[in-house]
């Protein structure tokens, strides 16, 4: 785009996303290092997070002051008023991204009190991992403006509510297997639930994204994917479903 | 701002839909001796509407303004080739009493100019020569209306007899638009009414403009982005002499279709 003829305006707008890109590295990193904390039942790491967490919320706040500066003295129009305030949006959901990654690290001891089947932890590490890709693809799309990409990222959200919903319906059957299960799964619940949140904000990221570049809200949203509201707790075990307990919906 | 108006498109000639077109130019070329200052632009100005006019210096915005009160005419060497109409009447027909037509279309100016007189004779000087007061009373009235309706009335009631020039800037421009107001024009023209204006005397001027569209037509040249997107409903972009984007101001100002304006009213220009 052509350059602004006061410079400084410009390097201001260049602050602003170059924060953003830090943020999102920050969160991305948060989001890897809880998940893997969980797993290994590593407390060090995961306390690394928690005080991650506050670095992460002071550069959301500073952000927030920067892009008010900037409004105030610029007068931003068009395509420069949308990136502040896409600046803004973008910041807030980065910030809650991080505050979902600090909560389930503050889970990792009360889950690794308790040994829990390990295909349950690989379910969980495995939706990350579609969380991470899902927020590495939104940040990538973010420093090339590509609303086409913004796109797929939002409708590749779909992936991780249907995990979601999966190990729901998996940690129940645990839990009515053996009370002592309930502890651990209820955490790892939490857990599976904050990598949903985590998910939503990558889309509402993409979002804003797409504003950003166009103008125009993203079309036709599709139907929110979290089916869990709605699911209940599967038979018990003497009824011969066991862990392929169908839900009822 | 934009309750009860829809558009059809915001090309470069779209035009607005369900609004009667007060006056509209078409194919408007403008010649300074052999300098082309307009070439060919088309614009309607829709009825009890803010239209503003925006761009770089010496686009053409100013000279179009002009040509729509004839003020052109003024102008040495200065030539009008194409239509320009007021409700469907052509303009630059022979037939046009000018005098009566700069009536009908009032122009404020961006330095305020009262004449050397008191401020009742500023507002009465149009109504005496255009016939429009019955007797004194009714002069009396129509020189208050016009105080009230610019906004200035409260303001100078026990002081008309003072001199115009004695008012502060914003006053003054105020009483420009009384002026302006006293011959019951049917548009009004402004070129950059606020730049020779603090904050808040432009504050006042903006409110005032807000106010006179349930009433009037106005045209308004402005070089500042945030008052074109405050006061208008529409607006049209000019550069260098012709008209690359007009449209919904709501539109125009946060997500535009052209580059040029794209760039011109984010400080990009150049």
């Amino acid at each position: 785009m052509t350059e602004h003829t006061v410079t400084s305006y410009g390097e201001e707008l260049r602050n602003l996303v170059r924060r953003i890109s830090e943020m999102g590295g920050q969160a991305e990193r948060m989001v890897a290092q809880s998940v893997q904390a969980l797993i290994n039942s590593d407390w060090g790491l995961a306390q690394s997070v928690v005080a991650d967490d506050v670095l992460l919320d002071a550069a959301q706040r500073e952000l927030d002051e920067r892009a008010i500066l900037v409004i105030g003295k610029r007068q931003p129009m068009a395509v420069d008023l949308r990136e502040i305030v896409g600046a803004i949006r973008i910041s807030n959901d980065l910030e809650r991204i991080g505050d979902l990654a600090k909560n389930i690290a503050k889970r990792v001891i009360a889950v690794s009190e308790h040994s829990q089947p390990i295909q349950l932890v690989r379910g969980i590490e495995h939706m990350a991992e579609l969380a991470l890709d899902q927020l590495k693809d939104v940040l990538d799309a973010y420093a090339d403006r590509d609303p086409a990409r913004a796109e797929s990222v939002r409708s590749n959200d779909e992936a991780i509510d249907a995990m979601y919903t999966s190990i729901f319906r998996e940690l129940l059957t645990y839990m009515m297997e053996d009370p002592r299960n309930i502890t651990p799964c209820t955490h790892l619940l939490f857990s599976a639930k904050n990598i949903e949140r985590i998910g939503d904000h990558a889309t509402n990221i993409a979002e804003t994204i797409y504003y950003i570049r166009t103008g125009e809200q993203m079309p036709a949203e599709r139907p929110k994917g979290d089916r869990t509201p709605s699911l209940t707790a599967p038979r018990p075990a003497v009824a011969g479903a066991g862990a392929d307990a169908t839900a009822g919906e | 701002m934009m309750e009860n108006v829809s558009f059809a498109s915001t090309g470069a000639h779209a035009r607005p839909v369900d609004l009667p077109v007060k006056m509209h130019g078409r194919k408007v070329e403008v010649f300074y001796g052999q300098k082309q200052a307009l070439h060919g632009v088309d614009l309607e100005i829709p009825e009890r509407q803010v239209t503003a006019l925006i761009g770089p210096s010496g686009c053409g915005k100013s000279t179009f303004l002009r040509c729509l009160n004839r003020m052109n005419d003024t102008v040495e060497g200065a030539r009008v080739v194409g239509d320009i109409t007021l409700d469907g009447e052509d303009i630059y027909n022979k037939n046009i009493d000018v005098v009566e037509l700069r009536a009908r279309v009032g122009m404020v100016f961006q330095k305020p100019n009262p004449f050397p007189k008191s401020i009742f004779e500023n507002v009465a000087y149009g109504p005496k020569i255009h016939g429009l007061a019955k007797n004194k009373a009714h002069l009396r009235e129509i020189v208050e209306t016009s105080l009230k309706r610019a906004g200035l009335f409260e303001e100078v009631k026990d002081r008309l007899d003072e001199p115009g020039t004695g008012l502060s800037g914003g006053q003054q421009q105020r009483l420009c638009i009384a002026r302006a107001i006293a011959v019951s024009p049917e548009v009004i023209l402004m070129d950059e009414p606020c730049s020779a204006l603090d904050p808040i005397a432009t504050a006042t001027v903006e409110e005032l403009i807000d106010e006179l569209k349930q009433n009037y037509t106005i045209v308004i040249v402005t070089h500042s982005m945030q008052q074109a997107a405050r006061v208008s409903q529409r607006t049209a972009m000019f550069h260098l002499g012709r008209i690359v984007e007009v449209g919904p101001t709501e539109k125009m100002f946060s997500n535009p279709d052209d580059k040029r304006t794209q760039d011109y009213i984010t400080g990009r220009f150049g």
